[in-house]
Parts: structure tokens; sequence; C-alpha cells
């Protein structure tokens, strides 16, 4: 058994492990956020994407003793409290999802594909960069659109912020 | 039609909790003290097991029990069960092999269970599972559907694997109408072996309470009181009122999880054996390996055309693989889910169609989205698109020549079609399609040196399913109708407890529009009550896209009966005749008076009960309804796909795909939608990419995402959805359903268009590049030639 210690959506955690115990299942099992999900054994469906240090990997693929001291944010710990991320959002006005089992993986990769390509993102571009995420309950169409209203939304979000804190200045 | 009511695209309430990761799917359930559970599969696809030695597997850390099926049958414990009775041509039932939940004397498939281990964690009850020797006697092995019949016994109860030799249709008026045809189109037709793959692996955790005597368990079931009625009265693990069956939230299904399997079986039961709740989760290649498998039909079919270019024949003749051992619906797939389509829309005289299901060494074979109307649909669509070109007819009119124009219609393969305009879904599919400009489409593909090809699929399928009595006479071992209850709170609140269960399909949001619209209350202020056989007395669950015109059925009616006795409260409260009282948006009134009391109101009085006495009237507002389908429904539409094809390379482009649907009535068009993408996906996928393969040795090749190629969101494009309506006229919400229709009418949409492009009579699926490539090449040489 090793400690091994990081933060999960701005808590700090710790546990004692299996060195073999991959992040999704510190996550899901020491740690009982089990919004992040397993879909597969070959690192292909992206149900397990959360990010890592601000960047979207895949948590069954990835073990736990390699994040010590990394700053981890699982799909529970986008929302700001009851405010929903605005990609969040999008994927619910626009109905992309269905059985919401790949949806966690499905939206901590699309809010990575804004923050790597920006906001006005193009249907082709989401097509692709979606490539390591599989659903097979709303073929795609819909989520699409989400993730490209959610892209847009995250524009507004981040330019008030910014307007907001050059106003405090 | 309100913001929240039928016909309104409300957006859905379920979403919060999937958004947020607040979902409670099976794999999330914990329980204080569980053990893991591993099933030991075999290795083997056809194997005699000689012995079974647990002796050093049982002292490894952890382990809490292991268990054979030599235990379960000490415990008495029954086998999983095929619920649908076939007969074959002469009389005799089908041959049912045994299916123990834990495999007794002999393996028949790669992935079959051997062993379960339980143990403190997963990882220790892998390891002792490595420590468990089998001593197996390997037998010759066969995966091959076609040669079934000629390979070495799977079940002794068939020495030459057939289930059953079946037939449907009018023999005689059929082979007169082959007689005399003018023209005779014949086709040779594989329908793919697929595997259903929900996002979501199977998992289970039973629980045993010492001191109650009562079961639990959670499963990823799309129909959790079937699981319970098949668990109690045909396993035996414990009478119906000491089991209690929950399905949580549940992560696709698409039929796969319909069937009772052997590790739900074998959690529970090993729940009171270890004196623990035992968990089990599977991975993706036990889903690939164990998971009921779809479709696997080798067809030969023929079209018989008048001089006239009216369709009066078809006959098939297919042989369909059930795999290792009969699944909880398999039997009824081959059959009665795919026979009766074979008319098509078209007004055909004669049809006959002969099935011949096998054993083979794979995996058990049952409904997967569709459940034999993909099968169906892909052989007629084929067929008719291959004597149009025959013909040399335009593939769209000489589709509609033929259409069904007056109802009702009996077709001679027992569905009688109640209504529809095929017509109108073709003329606006080809409008919305742009099918004119194809040609002017096609010149510029060409000059670019890429092929372009238009397909069509005029579809029909026969679902809502389905009429108890009709379905009891061909063989169902259950009644298909549906259950609802309706409490009304006192404050006017409402719970509706359905036997339907919601794995994607949105029933929190839907069935509450329907009680909004009809009640007059807000949508927010209505629950839907679903998955656990606690709270919902009794169900049959989701599948056959039923939940709208039987589930929602049985709520209407529900709500009709609450309406009533609502009505007779209102006049006490009004102090008025109950016939005088109207009921609107909500609200009773008195007819000819401004007196008015609204629903809430008169759902406390119910349960105050000041305002009469219980000679007059029952206290309460709660009422309850069990609806038995009429008759199937009859969904049907036009798809067109229109692809692009580079011929160096066979990679298929699909540059536009419309679908023009006949639902009848919509409650929410944008989850219609959502329903035909994702089973549009599924089709597309069948097409083009997936594809279960195994080995000569009985070795499933195509076992993990690697192999297994699923659409990704650059493999499909956007989808274009329109819809006509003729209403329903079996239900009383005209609802006709859609769950199934994406997956029903695109595969041959696709075909037919790639086909169309490459000018090569029959291209296989899945039509991977390679296969596209080839078929162009050949094309190109006999051109040439």
């Amino acid at each position: 058994m090793q400690k091994v210690s990081m933060i999960i959506n701005g808590k700090p955690v710790s546990g004692h492990i299996d060195p073999r115990t991959l992040l999704v299942q510190f996550i899901r099992e020491h740690q009982h956020l089990t919004g992040t999900h397993v879909g597969c054994d070959t690192s292909q469906c992206g149900a397990c994407v959360v990010h890592v240090d601000g960047k979207a990997i895949k948590s069954c693929t990835t073990l736990a003793l390699s994040c010590e001291g990394a700053n981890v944010t699982t799909i529970e710990g986008l929302a700001s409290g009851e405010q929903l991320h605005p990609m969040q959002a999008a994927f619910r006005e626009h109905h992309g999802l269905q059985c919401g089992f790949c949806t966690p993986g499905m939206i901590t990769t699309a809010v990575d594909l804004v923050n790597r390509k920006g906001h006005h993102l193009s249907e082709h571009t989401i097509r692709e960069e979606l490539e390591g995420n599989i659903c097979r309950c709303t073929g795609y169409h819909n989520i699409v659109k989400a993730v490209a209203a959610g892209a847009e939304a995250m524009h507004h979000d981040h330019a008030a912020e910014l307007a907001h804190s050059h106003a405090a200045e | 039609m309100s913001a929240t009511g039928i016909g309104a695209s409300v957006r859905r309430k379920e979403d919060i909790r999937f958004i947020t990761g607040k979902g409670q799917y099976t794999d999330d359930v914990n329980k204080v003290n569980q053990a893991h559970a591993y099933f030991l599969r075999s290795p083997h696809a056809h194997a005699t097991i000689n012995s079974i030695d647990i002796a050093e597997a049982r002292h490894m850390p952890g382990v809490a029990g292991i268990y054979t099926g030599a235990d379960l049958a000490a415990d008495k414990i029954g086998g999983l069960i095929c619920g649908w009775m076939i007969h074959s041509k002469d009389g005799s039932p089908m041959k049912a092999g045994a299916h123990p939940a834990l495999a007794q004397g002999k393996v028949r498939y790669v992935g079959d269970h051997v062993a379960v281990i339980i143990a403190d964690t997963y990882a220790q009850a892998r390891a002792a599972a490595e420590k468990i020797n089998v001593d197996y006697g390997v037998l010759p092995a066969n995966a091959d559907t076609a040669s079934a019949t000629k390979s070495p016994a799977v079940h002794a109860e068939s020495a030459d694997n057939t289930v059953f030799n079946w037939h449907l249709g009018n023999k005689d008026e059929t082979e007169a109408a082959f007689k005399r045809a003018a023209h005779v189109t014949k086709i040779d037709l594989i329908n793919n072996r697929l595997v259903p793959n929900a996002m979501e692996p199977r998992a289970a955790v039973g629980d045993y309470d010492a001191g109650t005597g009562i079961y639990t368990l959670y499963t990823t079931s799309q129909n959790p009181h079937v699981a319970r009625l098949v668990l109690s009265a045909f396993i035996g693990i414990a009478p119906e009122h000491k089991l209690r069956v929950i399905a949580p939230d549940v992560g696709g299904g698409f039929g796969s999880k319909i069937f009772i399997y052997a590790e739900e079986t074998v959690c529970v039961w090993a729940a009171k054996k270890v004196g623990r709740p035992v968990k089990w989760n599977a991975d993706r290649t036990e889903a690939f390996l164990s998971d009921a498998h779809g479709r696997d039909h080798v067809t030969h079919a023929e079209l018989a055309v008048d001089d006239k270019g009216k369709m009066i024949g078809m006959r098939v003749h297919t042989i369909a693989n059930l795999g290792a051992y009969l699944s909880t619906f398999s039997s009824s797939v081959p059959t009665y889910l795919y026979a009766p389509l074979l008319s098509g829309q078209y007004n055909i005289p004669g049809v006959y169609a002969e099935v011949d299901a096998v054993y083979t060494n794979t995996a058990p074979v049952d409904a997967y989205r569709g459940a034999g109307r993909p099968e169906a649909t892909f052989v007629v669509e084929r067929l008719v698109e291959v004597a149009a070109r025959e013909l040399g007819l335009d593939p769209a009119e000489f589709r509609r020549k033929n259409f069904v124009k007056s109802f009702p219609h009996q077709t001679p393969v027992i569905m009688c079609y109640d209504g529809g305009d095929y017509n109108a879904s073709l003329t606006k599919a080809l409008e919305l399609a742009d099918y004119k400009g194809f040609g002017k489409r096609k010149k510029d593909s060409a000059k670019r040196g890429m092929l372009r090809g238009i397909g069509f699929s005029c579809f029909i399928e026969a679902c809502g399913i389905a009429p108890s009595a009709a379905v009891g006479s061909l063989g169902a071992g259950v009644g298909l109708w549906e259950s609802a209850e309706v409490r009304v709170n006192p404050i006017g609140t409402v719970e509706i407890l359905t036997g339907s269960h919601s794995h994607g399909q949105g029933h929190e949001t839907t069935f509450a529009q329907l009680v909004s619209d009809r009640l007059g209350i807000p949508i927010d202020n209505v629950a839907i009550v679903h998955g656990d056989t606690d709270k919902v007395q009794m169900g049959m669950g989701t599948y056959g896209s039923r939940s709208g015109a039987v589930g929602m059925s049985a709520i209407s009616n529900a709500l009709d009966k609450v309406i009533a006795k609502a009505r007779k409260v209102a006049g006490h409260v009004l102090e008025a005749s109950e016939k005088d009282i109207e009921f609107k948006d909500g609200k009773f009134t008195v007819r000819g008076t401004d007196k008015v009391v609204d629903f809430g109101t008169v759902a406390l009085n119910a349960y105050i009960a000041h305002k009469f006495t219980g000679a007059e009237l029952e206290p309460g507002l709660k009422e309850g309804a069990f609806y038995d389908p009429t008759n199937f429904t009859f969904p049907a539409g036009s798809h067109i796909c229109e692809v692009e094809i580079d011929p160096q390379t066979g990679v298929v482009k699909i540059e536009r795909y419309t679908a023009v649907d006949d639902f009848g009535v919509l409650i929410n068009p944008m989850i219609v939608e959502g329903q035909m993408h994702g089973g549009i996906a599924q089709g597309i996928g069948q097409a083009l990419m997936e594809g279960a393969v195994y080995d000569k040795s009985g070795q499933l090749l195509t076992a993990s995402f690697m192999d297994y190629t699923m659409p990704r969101a650059d493999d499909v494009p956007s989808y274009q959805t329109a819809f006509t309506e003729t209403r329903c006229p079996s239900n009383p919400l005209g609802i006709k359903g859609c769950g199934e229709a994406g997956a029903i009418a695109s595969p041959p949409a696709v075909i037919n268009a790639i086909t169309d492009a490459v000018g090569h009579e029959h291209v296989s699926m899945p039509a991977t590049p390679q296969v596209v490539w080839r078929a162009a090449q050949a094309m190109a040489k006999k051109a040439a030639e």
C-alpha cells in the first residue's frame, strides 16, 4: 500500500492504495465520486475523462500514484454550487444526452476542447475532436450542437469575467 | 399546446443528475461489507468439463466463496429460460437445450460461465480465479451460421443443431405468383452479427437480509419486474414477495438488458451463501463475450414482379443463428418479429418465409434495437432496390406504385396495417433530400474522380409490443400489456408509478408532459417513479418501442379514472351535480355558473374528506390501469441516404441522410429526433463498420473497441429528420412509437446508396473501405472489358 495525495475539485484528498490503483478507481471507489464512469477496457470510450492539471486525460489509463500532488477536476467539480457550467447547461438545452453514461466524459472532453481550440468551433472540428468519446444513444448530432453552443457560452462567460475583473481594477 | 404539454420539446428533467455526475447506475451502488464477484469463463468454444479444482483457489487471500454449477444444482436453482415457444412446420416444439447459470458438464461458447469467485476485492477475486484448474475436454466447435446443421451438436436435444424449422405466409399463392411472374429478382444477404454495446456494461449487486429473508437485486435491466418474475418463478431464487429487484439509472440497453442473465442470477443467489452483498460489474471484453448479440441471419430472398411492375410475390429463406443457448426472447426475433414485416410498405398478395434457427458455439443471440424488423427491412428494401435497377425503373417510383394505399390492409403474414400514408413520407423525403438535384451532384463528384450514389429505404415496422392474447397464441409466455398507477397527493402533486423503465428515453419528462397536459398542473409537480419492484407493483418494461404506445396509454387510462373520481369530489366541493361538472385546463367548473375550483383543491378535499360521507364516496385520489394493446402499431417512413465514395480507397462518406417518418402523435419532438439520430447511427454502424467475428475455433476476434468498430462522431453525418402524421388508431394517445425505427430503416438505405455508387449489385455489411474498394475495382474491371 502507498500513500497518495492530490486535489480533487478543489479539495485536498489522500488515501492508502494498492499501487496498481487506476485514477478512475481512486476517484470512484476511494473518493466516492461516481460521476466518472468506466465504459471500456481499451482506453477508447472516453467515459472516464477528467482534467488533471488543466488537461483532459483518460483516468482509466492513468495510475493514481502518477497524479500525486495534481489538481484534478471531475464532472462533479464543473458546476459552481447550484450554477451549472455553461457546457453542462448546453448539453441539457440541446438534448446532448440520453442515458447519461458517456455524458460526464463528453462534457469534460468538450470543456478541454474549448480550452485548446477556442470558442468558435466548426462541426468538422468538434466531430474530429470527439473521436475519443463514444456515445451509443445520441448518434452525436445533438452532442455536436451542444458542444458548439457550450463553447460560445463559455466565451460569453469568459468575456464577462474579464469585463468584471477590468471593472474591479 | 402548452409549453410543457403534449407536442412540446420540453427539456429533460432527468438531465440534471446526469450532467452533474449524480446519476445512480448499478456500479455506483455500494453496500456495507460488500464482496466482489468475478466470473471464470470458458476459453473454449465447445468442451466438456471433466473436473473443476478449487482447492488452491479457495484459500487465496480475501476469498469469501467459490461456486460452480454443482452448487446451483444442489440448491435446486433453475436455469435461464427462453420465454417464447416456437413450433416447427411439423408441429414439434422448438428444441431447447438447458441453460444453467453456471455450466454443468459442458461449455458451449467462449465466455460461457463456469464458476464465480467472490472475494473482498475484485483484484483478489481475479487472482483466486487464476488458481482454479478446470480440466476441459475440448470438442470441435462451429461458429458459422450457414454450416451449423452439418456441425457437431451443441445440445444433445438437437443432433443437427436445428432449434426449429418455422414458416409463415401463404405458400400456395406465393408459388403461383412466382410461376406467372414476368421478372424474378434474387438476392443472397447476410445480416451481420452485432454487439449492442450500451456504454454502461452490465452490472449487479445482490443482497440478502437474513433477518427478513428478503433478497434485493440491483441490476442493469430494462424490465426489473420481468427479472423478478423469471428469477422467482423459473429460476427459484425466492418467492416474489421475498425478492426486490431494482433497476436504477441504466446506461443504455437497446435490448441487451432485457434478458435475465447468469451473472445477476448468481450474484443474488450467492449473497445468501456468503452472507454479504455481492457486487459484479462486467468489463468491456466480458460484455462482448457474454451480452446477447444481435442479428446474424443468412438469407436467400426472391421478389416476383408482373409485367406491369407490380410486386406479386416474395419468398424468403433465412437461417438464423441463435447462438449456444436460447436467450429469453431469442426465438421470437427471427420469427414473429421478422417474417410479419416481409410485405414492407407494399401490397404483395403472396408472401412466404421459411426460417431455420440453429445453434452454434457463439454467444446467445437475442433482440437488439429493432429485433427482427431490421433484418426484414434489409431483405425487403435491398430486394426492391435491386429489382428496380434490374427493371430499369426509378427506385422511388417503383416503390410508390406498389405502396399499400387503402386501410385496413391485411398482409399475408399476420399483420393488418391500420393506417398510414406512405406516399406522403416519400414525397416529403424526396423533396428534403433534393432528389432532383442528385444527377448534378453525381456529375460534380465524377469530375473530382469520386463516385456518388443515392439509396432508399421505405420501411414499416410493427411495434408498440404487444397485444397479449395475440402474442400468447403465437407462443409468448407472458402478456405484453403495461401498468400505471396515478397517485395524487393531498396538495395536488402527482406521482406516476409506471411499469416502463427509462434508460435514455426520457420518460421522466415525456410521461410528465402527458400528466401536466391532462390534469392542467405544472410539470414540476409531477414525478415519474419506475424501476423498483417495491414501488411499482408490476410491469413489463421498456423495449419494442412500447413505452409511448403502451406505457403512456396505461397512464392515460389511469388519468381518465382520476379525472372521473375528481369530478365526483368537485361536485361535492362545488355543491353541484356531477353531471354539471366540467374539467378544463386544471379547473373544475359548474356549467352555466362561475363556480370554479382547481385540481389541487379538489385533491386536498379528496383526502380531507369533509365534504362528503364515506357512504357517498370513498376518500382518496389514486387510480391504476393495465393497458393491453389491441394491435401492434405500424410506424413507417422513407429514408434516403446519399454517399460519396473515393474509388481509390473505398472510403464511404455519407453526404446527407434524410429521414421522414410517421410515428403518429409525437409527445416530445426533440426526444423523438434524438431517438432517430441514435437509431440511424446504429444502423450506419451496422452498414459500414460493425461486425462481431468469430474464428473457426469459435474465438471471438472482435472482443474490444480496438477490433469492433463503433461509430464515432466523425463517422456519421448530421441527420435531416422530418415527420408526417397519421394518428395511430389503436391507442388513446395516437402514438405509434419511434425508438427502433432509425436502426430498422438505415442499413438498407446506406447499402442501396453504396451499390448505386459503385454499380455492384451486392455489397456485404459491414461495407468497410476494403469491401467497397473491391466492389469498385470489380465494376471498373467489368466496365473496361
